[in-house]
């Protein structure tokens, strides 16, 4: 029933905003086709604005990870993992999650199509790839968007959910299933 | 620490794939890396620009501004270098509503938004301002109902129940936000970054 009641609402939404905004717009004597189409020009030179930014990261990223340089990452990891009660099958996801979103979901699919979904490493998985966001491209670029080229603590603050998001998967997942 | 970060994961990547001796794996990844950058800026300009034009209307028809005025109590807590009233308010909530719908493509628009109201505020710096510190932990940790994504792959791997995981993300992400809200209070607090 509560399930049911969140897809509706996620499936709507955007109708929802399609209609109402323009219409309440049209209301108050906007005229809304010039608006969007000013408000719809910012969003262009966002768009573009943030590409230099991204090529950099995703290129460090991709580099970092093709390497296998992420594999020994993992390899050092591995150990502290195992005391957490988690798969060694599921860390590579836990490393990549804050690092890219599709490499991300590549993983979890793989993972969730070789030990099935219903299993503890398809489960762990599963929840792994619903929380957190990429940390490392919303960084990128909402930061790129405006041009800011220190971040000061951000990333630690980030990664950090990400750990705790990891470990909360971990755990909840041995209680629940 | 950008800076290093950035440098760390290209240099140890180099460094991996010369001793393994298979370096040319390096010019594939950022060749590809560099044409794939590109390829998702190009994909999230029509969206931008759709959700940035409905914004638009939604601005000046005053829309977000009640909005913004509902949850003000919680904001202000929040971000206390914001004004009140400031448009970026606004652009805050719509992003972590959709993030909370899980519509990631209309929530990276705002969250956009955002960024450009918390930057004029920030007399255009090149440094980020504490406030937008704290709606990048909120961003990035936040809540979503219905990892719609996920729940999809399970489904098409025929899973007895593609949604039982929704609570055990709502945990684990409920506690991602406590520690990243709680994180960046302390950085802005009590660091050398935040006495600034």
């Amino acid at each position: 029933m509560f399930m049911s009641i969140l897809t509706a609402v996620s499936r709507w939404a955007i109708p929802f905003l399609l209609l109402v905004v323009p219409v309440y717009g049209f209301c108050k004597r906007l005229p809304v086709y010039e608006t969007f189409v000013e408000g719809a020009e910012e969003g262009f030179y966002t768009a573009v604005r943030i590409i230099p930014f991204l090529v950099g990261m995703m290129v460090a990223i991709s580099v970092f990870r093709a390497s296998g340089a992420m594999d020994y990452l993992i390899q050092a990891l591995l150990p502290l993992m195992q005391k957490l009660g988690a798969p060694a099958e599921v860390l590579p996801l836990g490393v990549m999650r804050p690092l890219s979103g599709s490499g991300a979901l590549g993983l979890a699919t793989e993972l969730i199509k070789v030990y099935g979904p219903d299993s503890m490493i398809g489960r762990m998985a599963s929840v792994m790839q619903g929380t957190t966001d990429t940390t490392f491209f919303v960084l990128t670029v909402y930061f790129g968007s405006v041009g800011i080229k220190k971040y000061k603590y951000a990333l630690i603050t980030g990664l950090s959910a990400d750990i705790t998001s990891l470990v909360a998967s971990i755990y909840i997942c041995n209680l629940l299933f | 620490m950008l800076n290093v970060v950035w440098l760390l994961l290209l240099v140890s990547g180099i460094i991996v794939a010369g001793l393994n001796g298979n370096i040319e794996v390096v010019t594939q990844a950022a060749l590809g890396a560099a044409r794939d950058a590109v390829q998702v800026c190009f994909n999230l300009i029509g969206i931008m620009a759709l959700w940035l034009g409905i914004m638009k209307i939604a601005e000046k028809g005053g829309l977000i501004n009640g909005l913004a005025w509902l949850l003000r109590p919680l904001l202000v807590k929040l971000f206390p270098g914001v004004p009140p009233r400031h448009p970026a308010m606004g652009a805050i909530i719509l992003n972590l509503s959709a993030n909370v719908l899980g519509l990631g493509n209309a929530a990276t628009p705002f969250g956009m938004k955002a960024m450009q109201e918390l930057q004029k505020l920030n007399n255009d710096s090149k440094e980020a301002s504490a406030a937008m510190c704290t709606f990048l932990a909120l961003n990035t940790s936040c809540i979503t109902l219905i990892p719609a994504t996920i729940i999809g792959v399970r489904a098409s791997f025929k899973s007895a129940d593609p949604t039982e995981i929704v609570g055990a993300c709502i945990f684990a992400t409920s506690c991602a936000m406590i520690i990243a809200v709680s994180l960046d209070y302390f950085f802005r607090t009590y660091s050398h970054w935040g006495r600034k």
